[in-house]
């Protein structure tokens, strides 16, 4: 996924072109929490300043926040992970998506990772 | 270095994914917990528990020794194989552990306790021993399968074959049976019929490929702790540990009043208790709407705050369940705090599910 950037806390962001940026949690994420079972994600409207938790994801073991990537306003929520919170399981990085939101500095994407640094990362991670 | 057990090899084989567990390298899961949760509720997995302790107790005062050191009553046993689960407790009332004993038959005694608990549980009953013509002796040599599951017991006396599968599929619930170097138990703690089973280490490997090659999926950890709270078992050291009583965590039916002239260690301090009435009661809680239970988060009551003591997702049921402590007085409805806000839970009586059926 090369138009995806990632930050240090295991979220990925994409800029749909509109206005508008999908966030969610990595691959690398979802596997370390193990199956989850219930998603929490952030209202219409909420204002997010970057590095809040905005969301939580629950597996069977544990809870974790989702943080903020970038400031800005949420637009929608996935309501799909209220009944399937497996989809982020299966599909992190597409289906599995947690919100949008409207990025209250477009160009704030250039301040986090590449496919390649995140992958770089996740080795020093190790 | 963590501790391994003797099919460590065979965890990594079977693609376990490995965590620190009380100082041992123990498998978490082997892909998904949940599809291993629901296979030992569907049909039949094998869990190493190696990593627990098993200490054998034998000599003349064996008996007198273990019905001191007990809340629950060893003369129960009365036909060898028999099993009773009991607390060990300090003299104030406290649970030092929970365990199950076996009698094997005339002096001889074996004892399970937990992984975590293993150099507080040795010392004490150690300590205990004194003026008893008793003698303990560690099995550490010994490897331990528990296979749970509807199908446990067919597919395990499989693997055992000829005479030592008759004599497991005869065994009673709560009863187990020595054959040979091995002894095969109708006990579990998830909640589903099954055995467990020590043998030498040294066997224990082929014994585990056996048991897959019939079909019986490996399962972690993370499962073992879903199925045994479904089941509305204790965990040592979350649902109860020395600063509560067996009175506090459901456990009052483990600890044997009768005869009263058995001084066992603890006593006096229950019989208080009793005596004074417990200001808290131990319950299951089902979450109302969607989220997740965990232990330790307060609960709010009309008679005061009460606390989740474990809590998890329940695979089988499809909602969050929990064991908790709430006020004696606490009513059917209660809110959970989950990350600082309200949840409305009602109060069950565990447990949440029963070989494989729910119980709500």
């Amino acid at each position: 996924m090369s138009d995806l950037k990632y930050t240090k806390s295991h979220e990925w962001v994409r800029d749909n072109g509109d206005g508008t940026f999908t966030v969610g949690i990595t691959d690398h994420a979802q596997e370390q929490l193990g199956d989850l079972v219930f998603v929490e994600t952030p209202e219409p409207g909420v204002q997010l300043n970057v590095g809040d938790a905005c969301a939580v994801v629950e597996s069977v073991k544990a809870a974790s926040d989702v943080y903020a990537p970038v400031s800005g306003e949420v637009v929608t929520g996935n309501a799909a992970l209220a009944d399937t919170p497996e989809l982020i399981n299966q599909s992190a990085q597409e289906d599995g998506w947690l919100f949008t939101l409207k990025p209250a500095d477009p160009a704030a994407l250039t301040g986090l990772m590449s496919a390649d640094e995140y992958a770089a990362y996740l080795a020093l991670e190790d | 270095m963590l501790q391994r057990t003797p099919i460590y090899s065979d965890h990594l084989a079977a693609g376990g994914k490995m965590v620190d567990f009380a100082g041992w390298d123990m498998p978490l899961h082997y892909g998904s917990q949940l599809e291993e949760h629901h296979q030992v509720r569907r049909d039949a997995g094998v869990f190493d528990v190696s990593h627990m302790t098993v200490v054998d107790l034998v000599g003349a005062d064996a008996r007198d020794y273990l019905r001191r050191l007990l809340a629950n009553d060893v003369a129960k046993l009365k036909t060898p194989g028999k099993a009773l689960y009991s607390c060990m407790l300090r003299p104030d009332g406290g649970v030092i552990d929970d365990l199950i004993t076996y009698w094997l038959g005339g002096e001889r005694y074996r004892v399970v306790v937990n992984a975590a608990t293993h150099d507080k549980d040795l010392a004490w009953m150690q300590a205990q021993a004194a003026g008893f013509a008793v003698t303990l002796t560690e099995r550490a040599e010994l490897a331990m399968l528990a296979v749970q599951g509807p199908n446990a017991r067919a597919l395990a006396a499989g693997v055992l074959g000829g005479a030592d599968a008759e004599a497991a599929l005869a065994l009673k619930p709560f009863t187990g049976v020595e054959r040979g170097d091995r002894f095969v138990a109708r006990t579990g703690y998830t909640g589903e019929d099954g055995f467990e089973i020590m043998l030498p280490a040294t066997a224990a490997s082929a014994f585990w490929r056996a048991l897959l090659a019939a079909g019986v999926k490996p399962i972690g950890l993370g499962a073992r702790d879903t199925l045994r709270l479904e089941a509305g078992m204790n965990l040592y050291g979350t649902d109860m540990d020395e600063t509560i009583s067996p009175l506090e965590c459901g456990l009052n039916w483990t600890v044997a009043w009768e005869p009263v002239e058995r001084v066992f260690i603890g006593r006096e301090a229950l019989e208080a208790q009793r005596a004074a009435g417990t200001a808290r009661r131990f319950v299951g809680l089902v979450l109302e709407g969607r989220g997740v239970l965990r232990g330790h988060q307060r609960v709010q009551t009309p008679a005061g705050d009460g606390q989740t003591t474990s809590g998890t997702f329940s695979p089988t049921l499809g909602v969050a369940i929990a064991l908790a402590r709430l006020p004696a007085a606490a009513g059917d409805a209660c809110e959970v705090d989950i990350r600082g806000k309200l949840h409305a839970a009602r109060v069950v009586k565990p447990p949440f599910v029963r070989n494989g059926q729910g119980c709500l």
